[in-house]
């Protein structure tokens, strides 16, 4: 049942809240039983396996819909390792029990979010989502912490305030907030003045949730300052829900692929592609470097977006699988260099690159896998990565946009030299002064980066099988 | 023009500048227990608003959420935080004027804009209902809207607990 993804977390919270002290140890195997069931519930809804899917529920109206359940699966893989991740790095056992309840909180806003088919409705979880993130990024109180959700929370209130003047106009114009009645209001009057302004101010909204470039001040400063625990949920779903996948759905069902909005969007992100790679590669913080690159990553998603409205049908339809598929690894491969820069961080006591070397001899789970994190990143066959930047770069050659396709190259190797510096200087090389003593991380470190390696591998060795049936379908048209 | 008219206009004029002038009460007051009670007499004024322009629900949550809640949470939280110093003070009123002098500007531009603009429902769209009772509408179709503002209110609940229990 769909509503469970939503009320199982809030009921989760409610419970582990008792004043009962033992279940405040139950915290990790209940977050972690949630996301294996989440992640089965979304297999189940995946379009190759999906055979008796739920079609109708009170709340949930036809959540039967390929582009959901890679998300649900994709939110269900970054919250398992980011309650990992909380266990192993929480400062103390009060501080990771609120640390819980809040990923729960989040977690609950992200599955509601992609599940509504209602503008509205997806305001009011997105907003969960996004309540929840400033807290998880200023739970520690130090200053970089408060400074970077403070950022967040402005440009989040500013993005909030577009969308909802969006929905007023909506609303006003349209009767209602449904995704449907917008859709066919928007088809039938798609010229009006006002109907324009609401769609101009929601995809703005959603741009600043994204990060992309030029709205991406608040990003590098949240991802960095969170603690480990937060800025792997963060950087590994929260803004790729809340932004990309609102984007992704908004344009293909609701407003419309238009031209104005597909060159609105190939501009915006072939900004943030190149534009997020050359400030990469500038950065020693491992995780400052990792937030530009994310920014850079998403523009790769946001311009396959872009050719959704070609006028070759096959480019439009592979543009928008790569986007989707994009998502998904990006959210997969930056977790797993999240989570690496957390036992980094813990096991080193810094994330300044320059005072960190040789790393891979004493860390070699953590060294390998983010190695494969790194060349899926850049797009080395036959990683994940390779193939949903190899089906973006396709799309918009066919659909004649031969410039953005090139340039898609370009950045790619960029990635290539950001991540070489960055493994260069972290883990191969002589072994620096003051990290003789360092070790491998813990199990609660080592477990989801062997998982998220082995998806990354997986989803890349068995794209012929999953071409046909699961990514063109996926498409969501 | 009809002098109930007439009246009838005076007094939202009246009322729109007693908000503007909460507004800019808000922002500029310098003592944030002041500021917080602005903020709560502008979101009065705009409930008397609301109820003119008869959406009587949301005044009433208006009231009881804007005006009433969270001027009481405001207060709570100006109760933790330490008084600011005299140069602290003198800093900011010094930025004060410069930063806020555009602000009701714009919002007499917007508004007069806005006046000028008039909403017209498009023509009828397939699958649009207009649900004019707000208990249907709270408790039916926009009831996973409520569990939504609960999961809100409980995310805001943890805000309080991590970032201000400590500091009691």
């Amino acid at each position: 049942m769909p509503s469970l993804l939503v009320i199982i977390p809030l009921l989760a919270v409610l419970l582990l809240n008792l004043p009962l002290n033992f279940l405040r140890r139950l915290a990790l195997p209940a977050a972690v039983l949630f996301a294996v069931y989440q992640a089965l519930f979304a297999m189940q809804l995946l379009p190759a396996s999906c055979t008796a899917c739920p079609t109708h529920e009170r709340w949930f109206v036809n959540v039967l819909d390929p582009l959901t359940s890679v998300l649900l699966l994709a939110i269900a893989v970054v919250a398992f390792a980011s309650v990992f991740v909380l266990h192993a790095t929480a400062s103390d056992e009060k501080h990771g029990f609120n640390a819980f309840n809040l990923i729960f909180l989040a977690v609950a806003g992200m599955n509601g979010l992609v599940m509504v088919r209602d503008l509205f409705s997806m305001y009011i979880f997105l907003e969960i989502a996004s309540v929840a993130s400033f807290i998880l990024i200023a739970a520690q109180r130090d200053m970089g912490g408060l400074e970077g959700a403070f950022k967040y929370l402005v440009m989040s209130a500013l993005a909030t305030m577009m969308m909802l003047a969006s929905i007023a106009l909506l609303l006003a114009y349209c009767g209602s907030t449904s995704f449907m009645v917008v859709a066919e209001a928007l088809h039938a009057h798609g010229s009006h003045g006002y109907l324009l302004t609401a769609v101009g101010l929601f995809l703005g909204g959603l741009l600043i949730k994204s990060g992309i470039m030029p709205f991406h001040g608040w990003l590098p400063d949240a991802y960095a300052a969170a603690p480990a625990a937060a800025s792997t949920l963060i950087a590994g779903i929260v803004t790729k829900t809340t932004g990309v996948y609102a984007l992704i759905r908004l344009v293909l069902h609701v407003f419309g692929p238009s031209v104005a909005v597909q060159q609105l969007l190939l501009i915006f992100g072939a900004i943030s592609v190149v534009a997020g790679a050359l400030a990469a590669l500038g950065q020693s913080d491992m995780k400052r470097m990792l937030a530009y690159s994310s920014i850079s990553q998403v523009g790769y998603i946001v311009m396959g977006l872009g050719v959704a409205g070609a006028a070759n049908k096959f480019a439009a339809e592979l543009g928008v699988a790569g986007a989707i598929f994009h998502l998904f690894n990006h959210a997969i491969f930056k977790t797993l260099l999240f989570v690496n820069a957390a036992a980094v961080e813990k096991q080193a006591g810094t994330r300044d690159m320059n005072q960190l070397g040789g790393l891979a001899q004493k860390m070699p789970i953590t060294g390998l896998t983010s190695l494969l994190a790194m060349f899926a990143t850049a797009g080395v066959p036959p990683l994940a990565g390779f193939w949903s930047k190899l089906l973006i770069i396709a799309a918009l050659w066919l659909a004649g946009y031969h410039g953005y396709a090139l340039l898609g190259i370009g950045a790619s190797l960029l990635t290539l030299a950001y991540f070489l510096s960055l493994q260069r200087r972290v883990f191969f090389g002589l072994l620096r002064a003051g990290c003789e003593n360092v070790r491998e991380a813990g199990w609660a470190l080592t477990v989801p980066s062997l998982v998220l390696a082995a998806i990354l591998l997986g989803v890349g060795v068995a794209l012929p099988w999953l071409i046909g049936s699961f990514l063109l379908p996926v498409k969501g048209f | 023009m009809d002098p109930n008219l007439k009246t009838e206009l005076l007094a939202n004029v009246i009322l729109m500048a007693a908000m503007l002038l909460g507004g800019l009460a808000t922002v500029m007051l310098r003592q944030l227990v002041k500021a917080a009670i602005a903020l709560a007499f502008t979101s009065v004024v705009l409930c008397i608003l609301m109820f003119k322009l008869a959406a009587p629900w949301a005044a009433v949550f208006e009231l009881s959420v804007c005006a009433g809640l969270i001027t009481v949470v405001f207060i709570s939280a100006i109760s933790l935080v330490k008084p600011a110093t005299e140069e602290e003070r003198a800093a900011h009123m010094r930025f004060k004027v410069r930063r806020y002098f555009l602000l009701p500007l714009v919002l007499l531009t917007v508004g007069c804009g806005l006046s000028y603009m008039t909403v017209r429902p498009l023509p009828v769209v397939a699958g649009a209902e207009l649900i004019t009772d707000m208990r249907i509408l709270l408790w039916g179709p926009r009831a996973l809207d409520l569990l939504g503002q609960i999961l809100v209110l409980l995310a805001g609940v943890w805000g309080v607990v991590v970032l201000f229990k400590e500091e009691k």
